[in-house]
């Protein structure tokens, strides 16, 4: 029978919601490593049950978690307690430590700090993790301060591709409110060697070449924080999304505007059309509809909460443009969370489901991709990501 | 023997129950505790001291016999009573809210 298993990163520990094929009734297990702060958990396209998670704290730095039985135990990829090489421990797996080689030919120790001054790289958390479509010890880790790192033996060691901090604008880079993260990584399904990396704020880029070679794409954006709007980069990038079966056709939310490409990012234009502000955080796209796209529109970059104390999704059924407000299920009234970049998701049921978190702890479910919305959870800490397994 | 008291979240993390008890070969300095407390519990590396760098991160502080050790260097030796084990050597993360 089929389910869903709904993978939910908050501010104090990591949570997972599973429910079968109705997603009326659901189960609730957690909080998995309860205090630490959970940016994301994800897991593998290839092996349902293998789960990668980024814990991390203020006090202790980062960690990844690893599952192998679809979140009930978790370990840290690695040497084991008590064992040891050449006399030395290993704990490889919670090491991201920057690309300081000449490979690229172009080392960098600097991007650029709020005020504009150039500040050394500073390895700080994961943001996001993408495991590989086919295996499942190959994972993409997008980090703040950005950059692209990979695992290709299960998380137990990580290593960058300095390709894309090396490719020639990372001193314009600059950090966004959240500070200077890698927070998407999107591989194309129909040809795994092109990989889009979004950054804030400095925009979107792409490789060809499984990552160790990388462009900006990012012709088509304005932006009013940066001196000349149309910059090559410096965009403040807040999510891309694709559908599987139209690669080339990606959105964007960014700081401000929605945009769209059908060039694989080689020119974007604005489709926010009707909706009621632009600013926002997620978008994603309908699993089987590759033109139907929901975003949850946020009052402004000062005011992050909903516009009129109302939550609502909006969907395009035309990929862009053309929105529609869903309401049914969610709170009109007295409602101000956010709802942040990596916290919405949908599953691959004929009903697409449609899933997103709040900074208010809750996590709403959509059975019917948008028209009405239920509560699997109501009081949570503030949700940091929620991503969905489709199970068989 | 030492007796190193770690915070609750090290604790959970290496799956540790109360103190940790550590044989140190050599003097007795916080960086020669941390080489064997990590040796120990690999999964511990980075967590108290920057992988590269060593240096401890910026919210934990270290206290022992009512002194506060944290900016002493990490080779200076620990006052005898923690190197005879008498004392532990606390690993406190720093008072925040959150």
């Amino acid at each position: 029978m089929s389910g869903v298993r709904v993978l939910v990163g908050t501010r104090k520990g990591a949570f997972v919601l599973t429910s079968d094929g109705k997603r009326e009734k659901w189960e609730v297990s957690g909080p998995f490593f309860a205090g630490w702060e959970i940016f994301h958990l994800k897991g593998s396209p290839a092996d349902p049950d293998r789960l990668y998670a980024s814990q991390c704290s203020g006090w202790f730095g980062q960690i990844i978690q690893r599952s192998d039985d679809g979140g009930r135990t978790w370990h840290q990829p690695g040497t084991p307690p008590g064992e040891q090489n050449d006399g030395k421990p290993k704990g490889e797996s919670n090491k991201f430590v920057y690309d300081t080689t000449t490979e690229m030919g172009k080392p960098l120790t600097t991007h650029q700090w709020y005020d504009g001054k150039p500040h050394p790289w500073e390895f700080k958390r994961v943001w996001h993790l993408e495991p590989s479509q086919s295996d499942p010890d190959t994972v993409y880790a997008g980090v703040e301060d950005a950059a692209l790192f990979r695992t290709t033996d299960g998380g137990r060691s990580w290593h960058e591709l300095p390709g894309l901090r090396g490719h020639g604008t990372g001193m314009k880079w600059q950090p966004g409110g959240g500070g200077m993260c890698l927070h998407t990584i999107v591989v194309d399904p129909t040809r795994p060697e092109r990989i889009y990396t979004a950054i804030s704020a400095a925009g979107v880029f792409r490789s060809d070449d499984g990552g160790k070679t990388w462009a900006p794409k990012n012709r088509g954006l304005r932006s009013a924080t940066i001196p000349d709007q149309d910059a090559e980069v410096g965009h403040c990038v807040h999510r891309i999304a694709l559908h599987p079966s139209r690669p080339n056709v990606l959105f964007m939310q960014k700081h401000w505007d929605v945009m769209r490409t059908d060039d694989a990012g080689e020119t974007w234009k604005e489709v926010s059309g009707n909706l009621p502000t632009d600013f926002g955080f997620v978008i994603d796209v309908h699993a089987h509809q590759p033109e139907t796209i929901y975003v949850v529109p946020i009052k402004s970059d000062s005011e992050h909460f909903p516009l009129d104390g109302a939550l609502r999704v909006y969907r395009s059924r035309k990929g862009g443009n053309e929105w529609e407000a869903l309401t049914k299920g969610l709170p009109q009234r007295n409602c101000y969370v956010n709802v942040l970049r990596d916290a919405m998701a949908v599953d691959s049921l004929d009903k697409c489901g449609v899933y997103f978190g709040t900074t208010g702890g809750q996590v709403y479910c959509s059975a019917d991709a948008g028209d009405s919305w239920n509560p699997v959870v109501r009081d949570l800490p503030a949700v940091l990501s929620v991503e969905v397994e489709t199970l068989q | 023997m030492i007796r190193v008291v770690l915070p609750y979240h090290l604790r959970t993390l290496a799956r540790i129950d109360g103190d940790v008890k550590l044989e140190i070969s050599g003097p007795a300095t916080r960086g020669a505790v941390l080489d064997a407390l990590e040796a120990r519990y690999p999964m511990l590396c980075g967590t108290i001291r920057d992988h590269v760098t060593q240096e401890h991160r910026p919210f934990l502080r270290f206290f022992a016999c009512e002194e506060d050790l944290t900016h002493e260097p990490a080779d200076a030796p620990l006052p005898e009573a923690v190197a005879s084990g008498a004392e532990p050597l606390y690993i406190v993360g720093a008072i925040a809210g959150g």
